[in-house]
């Protein structure tokens, strides 16, 4: 039997990682990104002759928990068009066996990186309105995005907001998926492999996730998820962590800080944070549209619904909406007084 | 797309076959021997190599102590006691052979053993030359990061190998024998300054058909080393642990 020497070794290992992309229209251009589902590389369609990102798993097999979530992610892509969320192309099994979907290539940043070239709060806060829509949007096709953090959001080159990563996604109707649900002769054998991944779906992911099953991010999970009770999650568990993005978004943390430090919240909007991330999801905001109404108002000088304020926080909320005017009052008045003055002088 | 687009596997992906932990507990005699063999061909050497630098013994100690060890394997049915829930078999294995290499220290033994239960051919000549071949530092104090990640190397190497082996047979039970000769000439002995292009012209060959050779073979390479994986694993849990220990997927 042959000696493999280290270097062997490794080429193996690197030759063995490629995805086999023959027999598809793709051609492997680099390694993007690996995360805890699969590899991401950038491909080009040779048809389109376009870039795209191409997801694939590690492993061969169509009827594993992986397959199954990977399949089931790009299926709720192709439900989900909107212009905040990643656009799903091409879904399939690579001559390797292992199951692949492609995706718009997004060329941006990251929102934890493009953040930190974002000063003033105003700018940040429309950026997480445009990630409120596409959320919005997605629990109103029943899709629960369950791990909503920075690094699923992509800003691209001209500001458009993308929301990434649907892997943990929870189907809460099954009318989001295009799939056939009864017994259709033209199926194919991996739509009928993967249909449990997908229709019948109303309760589903805990043939996925399981009960008990804590799948989420630590800081932008809710108590519920972390607790890992999936059957009861519903969208006010995403809007505890739209809560938490939006502290990290205005403070550079999710959660409060436990020792003073770092950016100072206003009131308002501490309120909006601290309301969207309550304990209890009855404390919470009940949709996302209420929590982006919220953070509208906000941006346009109005009372906020999650906080009482005070007479004096409702007179400086008045002087900053109405500033310019009240500056042209005073300015006015005191240029009258000045007339009078000098008249009776 | 066709039904056949999507057909996971085909013939492409043979069913797996049953796990040898699953077998090492049947209570066929001749099903046990046949997982041991199985257990033996992939584990002999990484024990061999093991005992050589861990335990420090001589080439002829360090054989009788290997088959010893796949003996005792046996009969104790020691994988009886294994939990893929608790460890990882490899990490199991290794800690037997130290309590195996321990307690026949105690004893003062040192017998010829193993020769009447395994059928596999072990070649220690070659082992000895590879273990010659491993770059170590002498002056290292192995810790037990250090065994493990020792034992996990030698074992992804025999693993590999045994997968080139069955890839060399592949090609040359399909008259793809070219096919081989180029994978064993970019993906073996290849180095960082060999291309697609200087081998096609080594071999007269279009650099698309050599691209397409290359794919093929490490497709199915692939495709051997995860299955004689999953042959080594109790469940698909633990295959999938391995499967990113062996490729180096937890690593990149």
């Amino acid at each position: 039997m042959k000696f493999l020497s280290d270097s062997a070794l490794e080429r193996l290992r690197d030759g063995a990682e490629v995805p086999d992309l023959s027999g598809t229209r793709y051609r492997l251009l680099e390694r993007i990104a690996r995360g805890g589902m699969g590899v991401v590389y950038a491909a080009e369609d040779e048809n389109l002759r376009r870039r795209v990102a191409l997801k694939v798993l590690e492993l061969p097999g169509t009827d594993g928990d992986l397959a199954n979530r990977l399949i089931r992610e790009a299926r709720v892509l192709a439900a989900l068009e909107h212009p905040g969320i990643v656009p799903v192309h091409d879904v399939g099994t690579l001559a390797d066996g292992r199951v692949f979907y492609t995706m718009k290539f997004v060329e941006g940043r990251r929102l934890d990186k493009y953040i930190e070239s974002v000063e003033s709060v105003p700018d940040r806060l429309r950026i997480f309105l445009r990630i409120c829509d596409a959320v919005a949007f997605a629990h109103a096709r029943g899709v629960l995005h369950r791990d909503l953090k920075p690094p699923n959001i992509m800003v691209g080159p001209f500001g458009e907001v993308l929301v990434m990563d649907w892997g943990l996604a929870k189907i809460l109707r099954p009318e989001v998926s295009n799939a056939p649900r009864e017994a259709d002769p033209e199926v194919t054998v991996f739509e009928k492999t993967m249909q449990p991944a997908i229709a019948g779906e109303a309760t589903d992911i805990s043939v996925v996730t399981g009960h008990g099953t804590v799948m989420g991010t630590p800081g932008y999970m809710s108590p519920e998820q972390a607790r890992g009770d999936v059957q009861h999650l519903d969208a006010r568990s995403d809007i505890f962590s739209l809560g938490a993005l939006l502290r990290f978004l205005l403070t550079g943390q999710p959660q409060v800080a436990s020792v003073s430090g770092g950016r100072s919240l206003d009131k308002s909007l501490a309120a909006i944070c601290a309301k969207s991330t309550a304990a209890s999801p009855a404390e919470r905001y009940p949709n996302v549209q209420e929590m982006a109404l919220d953070v509208s108002r906000y941006l346009d000088g109005l009372a906020v619904g999650a906080h009482r304020e005070s007479i004096f926080e409702k007179a400086a909320r008045f002087y900053r909406r109405y500033r310019f005017f009240i500056l042209l009052i005073a300015a006015y008045l005191v240029m009258r007084v000045g007339i009078l003055l000098f008249m009776h002088r | 797309m066709t039904e056949e687009d999507f057909l996971p596997g085909g013939d492409r992906f043979p069913p797996t076959r049953r796990s040898v932990i699953e077998a090492a507990r049947s209570i066929d005699a001749e099903e046990r021997e046949h997982a041991l063999e199985a257990l033996c061909a992939a584990y002999w050497k990484p024990v061999y190599k093991y005992v050589r630098w861990r335990w420090n013994r001589q080439p002829d100690d360090a054989q009788d102590l290997t088959q010893g060890f796949f003996a005792e394997l046996l009969e104790r049915e020691l994988l009886d006691k294994f939990d893929s829930n608790k460890s990882r078999l490899r990490t199991y294995l290794r800690v037997c052979v130290d309590s195996f290499v321990m307690n026949e220290e105690k004893a003062g033994r040192r017998q010829r053993r193993g020769g009447n239960v395994l059928h596999v051919a072990l070649d220690f000549a070659g082992a000895e030359e590879e273990f010659g071949a491993t770059v170590m530092d002498p002056a290292s104090i192995p810790s037990p990061e250090s065994l493990e990640e020792f034992f996990e190397k030698e074992w992804v190497r025999s693993l590999f190998a045994l997968a080139v082996e069955d890839l060399r047979e592949l090609c040359a039970a399909r008259e793809r024998e070219r096919t081989f000769h180029l994978f064993e000439a970019y993906d073996l002995e290849g180095s960082e300054k060999s291309s697609y292009d200087q081998l096609s012209k080594d071999c007269g060959l279009s650099v698309t058909d050599v691209t397409n050779a290359l794919a093929w073979a490490r497709r199915e390479f692939r495709r051997i080393a995860l299955d004689r994986l999953r042959e080594l694993c109790d469940s698909e849990e633990e295959f999938q642990r391995e499967a990113r220990a062996a490729f180096g997927w937890n690593a990149k």
